[in-house]
């Protein structure tokens, strides 16, 4: 019976993540992409799938991966999507610099890329401060307010970037995708209670 | 098209059309006289290329790109206006030669040019307009398709003096 259910939350996940990546693998709109282009649209699409398993690892939810290991997780796969941003926004500037320039510097015409900019430097200050906050001599709790509160913008911004986007994704596996990052970044901040003084017991 | 919406771009569209008979001009002469010059767009002049030439038609064709040219002011259609359009297309990417053309405005104003189909890109499906010949002041449009599916699509310059 727990095996069945270990079972059934690791096929649901693998479903989430990986319906939305191979229904944007099928898109016609790839015949006229070159491979960059390509590279760097999946490298995103990659990058919103990971943000699901993020808060589900940390809070220790994913069977298998109690919260010390899914904590190790977290931290891996915090540091894949640095990389994938990077790639994502770097195969954007080399197809098309007119445009990527525009994004960086909030003055695209497209409302969309203002969200995906502000993400990306959220991701980069959560990394950064990971990194650093031992140096830093945060204390736990302001750590873990920093991190929710640029969780909370990371989750929102990518969430409404990615929506707004006519792109290779499918319309119904990205909605599906979205909601389920909404929901499982909000049910986790609000098990963990981030904001006690005490971070609330994890497992 | 079979959804009639009423939205400022449709309204100025269909404005710019009637204006370009040159029926109405005589109409509204009065309401015609404060014709403000279309501003150029964020973003509408990326992955231009100075002078493409002017080409019957961009490639194997299929999408139609059109337009009116008008005079700030008086709104008076603009003849023998060079329009450059460029777009990322089933034929090829923005920045590459073989997506870009130039047409002229005939005695009414208008202009018309068949391209190959534009494709969603960085996001949205949308074209590129340049009016850069000099006499007027230069304008870089970039309209967004309501649908990738639609195989048409619009842009309006009224240009002021240089």
């Amino acid at each position: 019976m727990r095996l069945a259910r270990v079972a059934l939350i690791w096929a649901a996940l693998a479903t989430a993540v990986c319906v939305p990546i191979a229904a944007a693998a099928a898109s016609p709109l790839l015949a006229w992409r070159g491979p960059v282009y390509i590279l760097a649209g999946f490298a995103g699409i990659i990058a919103l799938g990971l943000m699901l398993l993020q808060p589900l690892l940390i809070a220790g939810y994913v069977p298998g991966l109690p919260a010390y290991r899914g904590r190790r997780a977290h931290q891996w796969i915090g540091g894949t999507l640095v990389v994938a941003v990077v790639i994502h926004v770097g195969g954007l500037w080399i197809t098309s610099p007119p445009d990527m320039i525009d994004a960086l510097t909030f003055t695209s015409p497209t409302p969309f890329s203002p969200f995906g900019v502000i993400a990306m430097w959220a991701i980069f200050a959560v990394a950064l401060l990971a990194v650093l906050r031992r140096r830093l001599g945060l204390r736990p709790r302001t750590w873990r307010i920093a991190h929710m509160l640029l969780a909370i913008v990371i989750v929102a911004g990518s969430v409404v970037h990615g929506m707004l986007i006519e792109g290779t994704m499918e319309t119904v596996s990205k909605a599906a995708l979205c909601a389920l990052v909404l929901a499982a970044a909000m049910k986790v901040m609000v098990d963990l209670r981030v904001w006690r003084k005490r971070a609330a017991l994890r497992g | 098209m079979t959804i009639v919406v009423l939205n400022r771009r449709n309204l100025l569209a269909a404005g710019g059309a009637v204006l370009a008979t040159g029926v109405s001009g005589l109409l509204l002469p009065a309401r015609a006289e404060g014709l403000a010059a279309t501003a150029s767009m964020s973003g509408g002049a990326n992955n231009y290329r100075k002078g493409a030439p002017v080409v019957d038609r961009i490639g194997k064709g299929g999408f139609w790109m059109s337009g009116t040219v008008r005079r700030a002011g008086d709104g008076a259609p603009l003849a023998g206006q060079r329009v450059q359009i460029w777009a990322h297309t089933t034929e090829g990417q923005e920045h590459e030669p073989q997506s870009h053309g130039a047409t002229l405005t005939d005695k009414n104003g208008a202009f018309r040019l068949e391209m190959p189909q534009i494709i969603p890109i960085f996001g949205q499906p949308h074209g590129h307009l340049a009016y850069d010949s000099g006499e007027f002041k230069t304008v870089f449009l970039r309209p967004v398709m309501r649908s990738a599916k639609e195989t048409s699509l619009e842009a309006h310059f009224v240009l002021q003096p240089a």
